[in-house]
């Protein structure tokens, strides 16, 4: 990508906002055991940080709002506090 | 047409990384508005949280063209788009599907700013969809309140709750007698994405508004973003319901509640859990204010269900 700007015109790419999982203070964490693969979190995650056919979760951009963990029909996916960094 | 989750699409409208609050409604409905629309669209957006959430500049967390328009201009900028296509078709200088296009604007850029020029679009029955993602004030600016803002709700500008009740845009457009007109929430996706996917087939102006649920304006956690918006549903706080040609259809579960055979979720539950209602519950008043508002939710309930009658 080319980072000088001409026209106001910016280029989609991945973290536009920057490293968002640095706002995270709890991060989710799945259990593929108990997932049914519903894909309920892949589709309500407001980031897209949730894979679709493998459910991993991208903790680089995820920034731990937690309606994965909210709207598991399994509980599969619990957030845990994260550590001091 | 029935829709399944597992048969949507990879493609993504939002990239992760976004500049939006964790949490962001309007990130969740843009991600299920891109599933059903799909590659081919252009997005017209006017000031609002979704052009904050796009990053500085020179990079876009949105995957699509995006044209970053003035606050009363939606109706007006996507006009012009769609007939400027319509012509570059005509003359033979494109070739190919003609591009979705669409405004995803909030509820002030939709309801107060930008009504004029939606209104005479919608009376031009110009060929796109209006998206307004209603969040019920003007959240990019720090929570004012807008014509969307429900009554009795605190925010900067109305601290001790709002005095006169929103507006029924849907309603309004609806009258504007035009192809398509619906509304939806984050919390029925399979319903919201089957209704964008019918807009996408139908030509001329379409509505659609999808109820989001900002958790940093009404001060509730995160996590209940999607929780809040299925119980503004349940409780007939927010109405679901979509109109081809202005025959009107009231969608389940809006249509249980109309024909009473569920019953609504408790007002308190949906309210109780709400930062922007905490002055209700010490007030002296608060049983008078509730049962007014449950009876304001019963009339809307009654009057839509006697539209869909015609």
């Amino acid at each position: 990508m080319n980072d000088r700007s001409i026209y106001p015109l910016s280029q989609p790419v991945k973290g536009a906002g920057g490293k968002t999982g640095s706002w995270r203070t709890a991060k989710p964490v799945i259990d593929l055991e108990k997932c049914s693969g519903c894909l309920l979190c892949w589709l309500f995650c407001p980031e897209g940080c949730i894979g679709k056919n493998d459910r991993s979760i991208d903790y680089a951009y995820c920034k731990g709002c937690g309606i994965c963990g909210a709207e598991c029909p399994k509980k599969a996916i619990v957030m845990v506090k994260e550590e001091q960094r | 047409m029935s829709i399944s989750i597992k048969d949507l699409p990879d493609f993504e409208y939002v990239l992760p990384g976004s500049a939006a609050c964790a949490g962001c409604p309007s990130a969740i409905a843009l991600r299920m508005v891109g599933k059903a629309l799909g590659e081919n669209a252009i997005m017209l957006m006017t000031p609002s949280c979704a052009v904050a959430s796009i990053g500085p500049l020179p990079k876009s967390c949105y995957s699509i063209p995006v044209l970053n328009v003035c606050f009363a201009s939606a109706g007006a900028s996507a006009a012009g788009l769609a007939m400027a296509l319509d012509a570059l078709y005509e003359k033979g200088r494109l070739t190919g599907e003609k591009p979705t296009i669409f405004n995803w604007a909030g509820d002030g850029g939709t309801y107060d700013i930008g009504f004029q020029g939606i209104s005479a679009a919608a009376e031009r029955n110009d060929d796109f969809i209006h998206f307004c993602y209603n969040n019920e004030a003007y959240s990019n600016t720090g929570m004012q309140r807008s014509g969307a803002t429900p009554i009795y709700a605190a925010t900067t500008t109305t601290p001790l709750g709002k005095e006169v009740h929103r507006k029924n845009l849907p309603l309004l457009m609806l009258e504007h007698r035009v192809p398509y007109v619906a509304t939806a929430s984050l919390a029925y996706p399979t319903d919201l994405i089957r209704k964008v996917k019918k807009a996408k087939d139908i030509r001329g102006f379409k509505y659609i508004e999808i109820h989001a649920p900002c958790y940093t304006g009404w001060k509730f956690p995160s996590s209940d973003t999607v929780k809040m918006s299925r119980l503004a549903v349940q409780t007939g706080s927010w109405l679901l319901w979509e109109a081809e040609f202005g025959k009107v259809v009231l969608n389940s579960p809006t249509s249980l509640l109309a024909a009473e055979k569920i019953k609504p979720a408790p007002l308190e539950e949906y309210i109780g859990k709400q930062g922007r209602y905490a002055h209700l519950a010490d007030s002296p008043q608060k049983e008078e204010i509730l049962a007014a508002m449950e009876k304001e939710i019963r009339r809307e309930l009654k009057f839509m269900a006697a539209r869909a009658e015609l």
